[in-house]
């Protein structure tokens, strides 16, 4: 009764000021090594260590121009599988959880188990880039910083019809970094594929970034 | 009579001696013709100098330049030029990068060239409704165009209907 009358100030005085102090240097330790902790794992050394990644994803992702350029800058798996901001990088950290199971289960473990799961798993990353309009991409590709005379003819007039009409990056850049899921571009036998309104959505980005696509339109 | 047949039969004489002697000739020297030809082999090289079990030598500048208008065609039933870069464009069993501008169903959205008509046809001439599968690799013709220098000369003239 007597603690709960001098309140949670009171109750920390009551401990000491010493106490106090350990629990904000306990706080910012156990902040500090859970970081560190989450960004160990936002590595591409990390991503790597599995053979499911290593054999399959990035092998594909060598070649392309994220990942050997002429300037050396590069994209490794976290800049764009990662959010970077705080909130939705946690959500994906915890979405994560579930690779871990399916790393368990040997679900993708081999490249024939890969390639069987390809399209669903590049619809994940499809839909994931829509939701956030690209946000991923955008963490380095600016459209307000687009040069559009140093864009090539097809670039620069792709660009500026596509961002008008509300397109966001992952409409159009499918496949940049990995090899692609049979794709349905009718020619021979049908695939079981993706299909061309999946492909090529027509559909604006969500409204959640209609900012960003008022600003585009300006720019 | 005597004469004319002495002179005949040397003459045959001789004629039979040279074939001999020619025939011997071939008899032990092709052998050692045939040896001398394997030490001594005929230099084989590509047109453009290079030994044949190698790479071509590349040329300076072979950067793809910028994004052109359609390039003019030199012959008649020649393949248009791809006048853009196509790194990074693959065409696998699952995706064709090319058809992704270039089909009919594309063209219009990316402004591409339309793939010709005569790509819709099988071997046999069947007409189909959509590309034939034997043009889906479609750089067995179509190549991109860089700046490098001819290594070769060339008195190669554009066909007369095509200046």
């Amino acid at each position: 009764m007597e603690t709960n009358n001098k309140g949670f100030i009171g109750r920390i005085r009551s401990l000491g000021w010493g106490f106090a102090a350990m629990l904000f240097i306990g706080g910012v330790l156990f902040w500090g090594a859970f970081n560190t902790a989450m960004e160990w794992t936002n590595r591409e050394a990390f991503c790597i260590s599995c053979h499911e990644m290593k054999d399959n994803v990035y092998q594909e992702y060598r070649n392309t121009i994220h990942a050997s350029n002429r300037s050396g800058v590069r994209a490794t798996c976290p800049d764009c599988h990662v959010p970077k901001e705080w909130g939705p990088k946690i959500i994906r950290k915890i979405q994560a959880s579930n690779e871990v199971l399916h790393k368990i289960l040997g679900t993708i473990d081999t490249p024939e188990k890969f390639n069987a799961k390809r399209l669903e798993l590049a619809k994940h990353e499809w839909e994931r880039m829509k939701k956030t309009d690209s946000r991923e991409c955008r963490n380095c590709h600016n459209f307000d910083s687009f040069d559009y005379a140093e864009q090539g003819r097809r670039s620069s007039r792709m660009h500026q019809t596509g961002l008008n009409e509300g397109k966001t990056c992952i409409d159009c850049h499918k496949g940049i970094a990995h090899a692609l899921p049979e794709v349905e571009q009718a020619i021979g036998a049908p695939k079981e594929g993706a299909t061309p309104e999946e492909f090529h959505p027509t559909t604006p980005k969500p409204a959640e970034a209609g900012k960003d696509a008022d600003k585009a339109t300006k720019g | 009579m005597n004469k004319p047949t002495f002179k005949s039969t040397r003459l045959r004489a001789v004629a039979l001696a040279l074939t001999l002697s020619m025939g011997l000739a071939q008899t032990f020297l092709a052998p050692a013709a045939a040896v001398a030809a394997t030490e001594a082999p005929v230099k084989l090289q590509s047109l453009r100098g290079a030994e044949i079990d190698a790479s071509d030598p590349e040329g300076d500048g072979t950067r793809y330049g910028r994004d052109q208008a359609p390039l003019p065609r030199d012959f008649v039933q020649q393949p248009p030029l791809i006048p853009h870069t196509i790194k990074g464009y693959t065409v696998t069993k699952n995706f064709n990068k090319c058809l992704d501008c270039h089909a009919w169903s594309r063209a219009k959205e990316s402004g591409a060239t339309k793939i010709s008509v005569t790509h819709f046809k099988t071997r046999e001439g069947e007409e189909l409704s959509s590309v034939s599968p034997r043009r889906y690799f479609c750089n067995q013709c179509h190549v991109p165009q860089s700046d490098a220098k001819p290594l070769v000369g060339n008195t190669f003239k554009p066909g007369t209907g095509m200046r």
